[in-house]
């Protein structure tokens, strides 16, 4: 049966990258239909009920700065927020939150509801529909056909999904949760490259079994640090999470079960991520460390249940309670789910452009851990810019990408279209060669405006931005031409905060850029006429203090930024160019790099190479002129 | 790379005559070369008009030393070979101050240009036609094969496991600085303060001590310092000329007027020698001649070869001896001069090799030449193993380095946030990466996870 209802985009899967996609396409104007296997499970929280942290807080607070959702959605539901890193510079202070995460779902499933020109629907996608190399909808294991001019897939951990506990072997695509045995079959059949990736999650574990006296505690920030730049949320009650180890037994218990551990048995073929790595990979790679630590994290206010962070495991059940047993404030503990590792397909990202349509197929889009990420935020963005893409596409306006200059957003898309990735791909700031331009505090800054332009910021939340701006501007200005006097009262203040004295008429400019000064010191000196908002102090004192290491950064922007303004046409013929090694034409072919910037780091791809691809555009400019 | 930035080279052949011309192009061509070109005083430079010629000094603008004697020419965009603004510096004073003065205008911000990128960049701006696209093409894939030549010879040398050895370390520092950065909540320990400042001091000294090693790549770029002794008269002006072939030093028959140093190079058999001469050495109550002596005394010091002059007309000196004995200790070459007169110097005892020649008639010189390369030869193989090919570009590259270390042990000590550091430890990184190939993120994480546990 074909639907009767024509849409412009389709998005499969109502996980994190799901519902940003839809919300994102159906607020631009495109009629929209969400399909998912289960709609009780609208952004499920697959792992650790947490959002946020070090690069990843940067992600969210630039899908709020585009327009995207899931800043709101954490600030209501939250029930500890922290600033990672506070002692450090702002370009690595990261805002991380714990969720309620029955809360959370609800509350992304209300907002995905009530959204205008959006349809929420039920359904188990097992093929995707293509005509002449283009897509034309996709349809369900109940034999329903859905038409639609783009479709997005963000089906994250489900594809042909194995969960892994000890050596028992079941399908699912999450635990408690059918698999999607067919979809990336239909996949191959369109000639996609398919590959598998693994990952693994730890014990759940019931509160009332757990004695808290005995671990140290960790509460969050009071007041709560908040992800959306409009939103000023009321957050619901905050608590604590709680910090224990493991020791000489645990790790003992380990290493006497490793022959039923699918991870050592080589049972498990899927690549992990390094940075995740189960409690068995860690006693084994750092075999003198005789202890690791133990995050207990509640999963909500409402329920008993605790996440165990730093215990990740796939090693049978009965290891798994004693291991955790043997763990100070663990003794008598009750697994309430237990932890397990899960295999799954997913389609190596080189296959998609920046706009994260597919090469192979037109209107076709990857979004989330289809794409070998892994994380909410990462899925999230992603999701988020397949949306905001697509609708654009249909809308036949120019797509939007972001610079790695500009974004973290832009890092990992270019990063995983131009290198792919050989593990779950996680965001590190490390990964930003632009990190200290690259905040948690200027991602309004970087992006409201791209959000505005595209039609995703509404109109409160511009005027909360542009009013921010302006604040900014005018007090920028201000302390530039205001001069302080040298005077006692003036001096007595400098020295108190250990700073020298001034002895000529100094801008409070100049002053701010005192390490030993903050914005706080300034005004008591001179006051602008309104009091200004805190995050817009904390632009000005950012901007001024770390002015010559931002300026840095800015000069390297700039001289890069005409090998990224190079742009290499999509009918390149890189057989045609003598000279470059088999193995860089074939990076350069699979790849299909957009810009010189972008082919420049290709691994393998050498300053010899680039300077004939260059040499070899030019020819084809000037052939064609000729011809 | 960069085809924004502005490139310089010397576009005459090295090593032969005296006028040298540095070519300069880019946006910055005229903003490069006025930082290191002074038009004299009543010469106003107006590099606002294309096509001009300048006359002045090229002069370090740090310490306000005057290089050379030079003619500027200015050629504005776009009627020039690359279409970009060009400039021509002519030097007058050979080698030295032609490469004094490339140092300084890539100090001023120039970057030495690639083989054929001057080329490249007429063709891409539309100066050259299709058919010379060709072979601008041929000299880029050239260039990787010599270049490949070059890595290969360097990885005999032991540059390359120097440089990756020292990476290594750095890229240690590195992780460990990054992991306290992304991670945190980890129970780790990273590597910062104390500890990193001693890293870093010790990743400095291997720098430099790279930098200061390059024996072998010094006189591959220098040349073999050759120094030309022996007490005034007795024909060393003479033969500096005559293996020259030119009228470089003042030749004159009264005693030690050849009072200062001076630097010739010459070409043999593809060795390049830098050939100093010196004032005679002698005891002297001449002020100006006794500060020539001592400099002859420290280019002794400095030499790689000392070719050590007597007069064969005349019977042994009392400071022959002196010349004699201060050569003891350096591979040396005796030269018994003036064989077109009647001999009366009996034969020195000396363990070199003894060659007689008249600077006059010719006699001897290709024997001498001969002399020469063979104990080079000698010597540059004894050297090899802590010797290495280093050109201008690696030694940019760790000058680089090391100023980006020492902007991190700056930033240490001032105890900034670890995001500062590891700006500039990625740019060590980064110069490091211009030696023996570039480091990637990937790298960087590899390492943080392999050294470090992490992982909630
Ligand atoms: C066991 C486990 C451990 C993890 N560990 C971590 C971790 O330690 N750290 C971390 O950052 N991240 C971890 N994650 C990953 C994190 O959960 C995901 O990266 C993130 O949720 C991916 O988002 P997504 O939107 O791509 O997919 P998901 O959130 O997985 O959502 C996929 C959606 O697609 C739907 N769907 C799938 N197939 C079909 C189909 N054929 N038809 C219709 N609907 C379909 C599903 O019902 C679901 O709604 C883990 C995930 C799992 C399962
Ligand atoms: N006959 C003869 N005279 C020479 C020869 N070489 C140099 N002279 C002369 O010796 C004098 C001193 O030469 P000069 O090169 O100035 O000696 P210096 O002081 O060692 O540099 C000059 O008059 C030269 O012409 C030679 O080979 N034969
Ligand atoms: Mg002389």
């Amino acid at each position: 049966m074909t639907f009767q209802k024509k849409y412009d985009v389709i998005v499969i899967g109502a996980g994190h990258a799901g519902c940003e996609a839809a919300l994102a396409a159906a607020r631009m104007g495109c009629s929209t239909l969400m399909l998912t296997m289960n709609l009780d499970s609208i952004a499920v929280m697959s792992c650790n009920p947490a959002i946020g942290g070090l690069a990843k807080g940067h992600l969210v607070k630039e899908i709020d700065a585009l327009g995207g959702e899931m800043g709101n959605v954490i600030d209501r539901t939250g029930i500890q927020f922290r600033i990672l890193n506070r002692s450090k510079g702002p370009a690595v202070r990261g805002t991380r939150a714990q969720a309620d995460k029955q809360k959370y779902r609800l509350a992304m499933k209300e907002v995905v509801e009530k959204q205008q020109g959006l349809d929420v629907k039920q359904g188990l996608v097992e093929r995707v529909v293509v005509e002449d190399g283009k897509v034309i909808g996709v349809e369900t294991n109940i034999g329903v056909q859905y038409q639609g001019s783009a479709v997005i897939i963000t089906t994250g951990t489900f594809l042909k999904g194995l969960i892994h506990i000890g050596l028992v072997q079941y399908p699912s695509g999450r635990a408690g949760e059918f698999p999607s045995e067919k979809l990336s079959d239909s996949l191959r059949e369109l000639g996609f490259a398919i590959g598998r990736l693994k990952t693994g999650t730890p014990a759940r574990l019931n509160g009332r079994t757990i004695d808290f006296s005995k671990m140290s505690m960790q509460p969050g920030d009071d007041p709560p640090p908040f992800f959306s730049f409009t939103e000023k949320g009321h957050p619901l009650r905050q608590v604590p999470c709680y910090l224990t180890y493991t020791n000489e037994r645990t790790h003992e218990l380990i290493r006497g079960n490793l022959d039923r551990s699918p991870l050592y048995g080589g049972v498990i073929k899927g690549v992990g991520p390094r940075y995740c790595p189960s409690i068995e990979d860690k006693v084994m790679r750092f075999a003198d460390r005789d202890r690791h630590q133990v995050f207990l994290e509640p999963e909500g206010l409402d329920t008993e249940e605790y996440y165990a962070n730093g215990v990740s495991t796939s090693l049978p059940y009965d290891v798994q309670e004693k291991m955790l047993r043997s763990i100070n404030g663990l003794e008598e503990v009750e697994i309430m789910r237990s932890g397990y590792a899960i295999e799954y397909d997913f389609a190596p990202p080189t296959q998609i452009r920046h706009s994260l349509e597919t090469k192979r197929i037109e209107g076709l889009y990857f979004a989330g851990q289809i794409n070998g990420t892994s994380g909410y935020e990462e899925a999230a963005a992603q999701g988020l810019m397949a949306g905001i893409n697509a609708a654009l596409k249909i809308q036949e306006r120019e797509h939007l990408v972001l610079a790695r200059s500009e974004s973290y957003i832009g890092v990992l898309i270019d990063d995983l279209v131009t290198r792919g990735t050989l593990e779950p791909y996680r965001m590190f700031t490390s990964r930003a060669e632009y990190r200290l331009i690259l905040r948690e505090d200027n991602a309004d800054l970087r992006l409201r405006q791209k959000g505005r332009d595209i039609g995703l910021v509404d109109d409160a939340a511009w005027d909360v931005f542009t009013r921010k701006m302006q604040s900014i501007e005018q007090e920028m200005a201000r302390l530039r031409t205001t001069r302080v006097k040298p005077g006692s009262a003036v001096n007595e203040m400098l020295e108190a905060r250990g700073t020298t004295a001034i002895v000529e008429g100094t801008s409070l400019e100049q002053l701010l850029k005192r390490p030993e000064l903050g914005y706080g010191d300034i005004v008591t000196l001179a006051a602008p006429s309104e009091p200004l908002a805190p995050e817009a102090a904390e632009q000005i004192e950012i901007q001024i203090q770390y002015e010559g290491f931002i300026q840095r950064q800015l000069d390297q922007v700039e001289r890069f930024s005409s090998l990224e303004g190079k742009k290499i046409p999509l009918d390149m013929d890189y057989a045609a160019i003598p000279g470059l090694t088999t193995e860089v034409r074939q990076k350069l072919m699979d790849v299909q790099p957009a810009s010189i910037g972008q082919a420049s780091r290709i691994s393998g791809v050498t300053p010899a190479a680039i300077s004939l691809l260059i040499v070899a555009m030019e020819r084809k400019k000037r052939g064609k002129v000729a011809g | 790379m960069l085809d924004q930035d502005t490139i310089c080279a010397v576009s005459t052949p090295p090593g032969e005559g005296g006028i040298g011309i540095i070519r300069i192009s880019g946006n910055d061509a005229v903003a490069v070369a006025s930082k290191v070109f002074k038009p004299r005083a009543d010469k106003q430079l107006t590099p606002e008009e294309s096509h001009t010629i300048h006359y002045g000094h090229v002069m370090d603008p740090a310490t306000g030393d005057v290089v050379d004697e030079a003619l500027m020419t200015v050629m504005k965009s776009p009627a020039t070979y690359t279409r970009e603004d060009v400039v021509e510096i002519n030097c007058h004073g050979g080698m030295i101050p032609l490469r004094r003065t490339m140092e300084l205008l890539i100090a001023a911000g120039a970057r030495q240009a690639e083989p054929g990128e001057f080329t490249k960049r007429a063709f891409l701006n539309g100066r050259i036609d299709l058919v010379q696209a060709e072979a601008v093409m041929d000299i880029i894939r050239s260039r990787t094969e010599l270049s490949h030549r070059a890595a290969n010879e360097q990885l005999l040398g032991g540059l390359s496991s120097e440089v990756a050895a020292l990476r290594d370390r750095l890229l240690s520092a590195l992780a460990s600085v990054e992991a306290g950065i992304d991670f945190p909540e980890e129970d780790i320990e990273t590597d910062t303060g104390r500890l990193l400042a001693e890293d870093l001091a010790e990743l400095l000294s291997g720098v430099e001590k790279l930098l200061s090693s390059f024996i072998y790549g010094r006189i591959l770029r220098d040349g073999f310092a050759t120094a030309i002794v022996g007490r005034p008269n007795v024909g060393k002006s003479s033969l500096l000329n005559a293996l020259l072939k030119q009228d470089r030093a003042i030749v004159t028959p009264v005693p030690g007027t050849t009072r200062d140093v001076i630097e010739e190079y010459l070409n043999v058999g593809g060795m390049l020698l830098r050939i100093v001469d010196t004032a005679g050495i002698r005891e002297t109550h001449d002020m100006v001649e006794q500060e020539g002596v001592r400099r002859s005394l420290g280019a002794i010091e400095n030499a790689d070869v000392v070719l050590v002059v007597l007069d064969g007309s005349e019977p042994i000196h009392e400071s022959d001896y002196r010349v004699l004995d201060a050569v003891k200790e350096k591979k040396g070459i005796v030269i018994v001069n003036k064989s077109d007169l009647p001999r009366t110097l009996e034969r020195p005892d000396v363990q070199a090799p003894i060659i007689a020649v008249s600077c006059r008639t010719g006699e001897g010189l290709d024997d001498l030449k001969h002399a020469i390369l063979e104990m080079i030869q000698q010597g540059a193989v004894a050297a090899r193993d802590h010797a290495w090919a280093v050109n201008q570009r690696h030694r940019t590259a760790l000058e680089q380095a090391k100023a980006s270390l020492q902007k991190a042990s700056e930033s240490v000590t001032g105890g900034l946030s670890p995001e500062f550091i590891a700006v500039d430890l990625r740019g060590a990184l980064d110069s490091l990466g211009l030696i023996i190939g570039a480091t990637y993120t990937e790298d960087i994480l590899e390492r943080i996870f392999n050294d470090f546990c992490i992982g909630k």
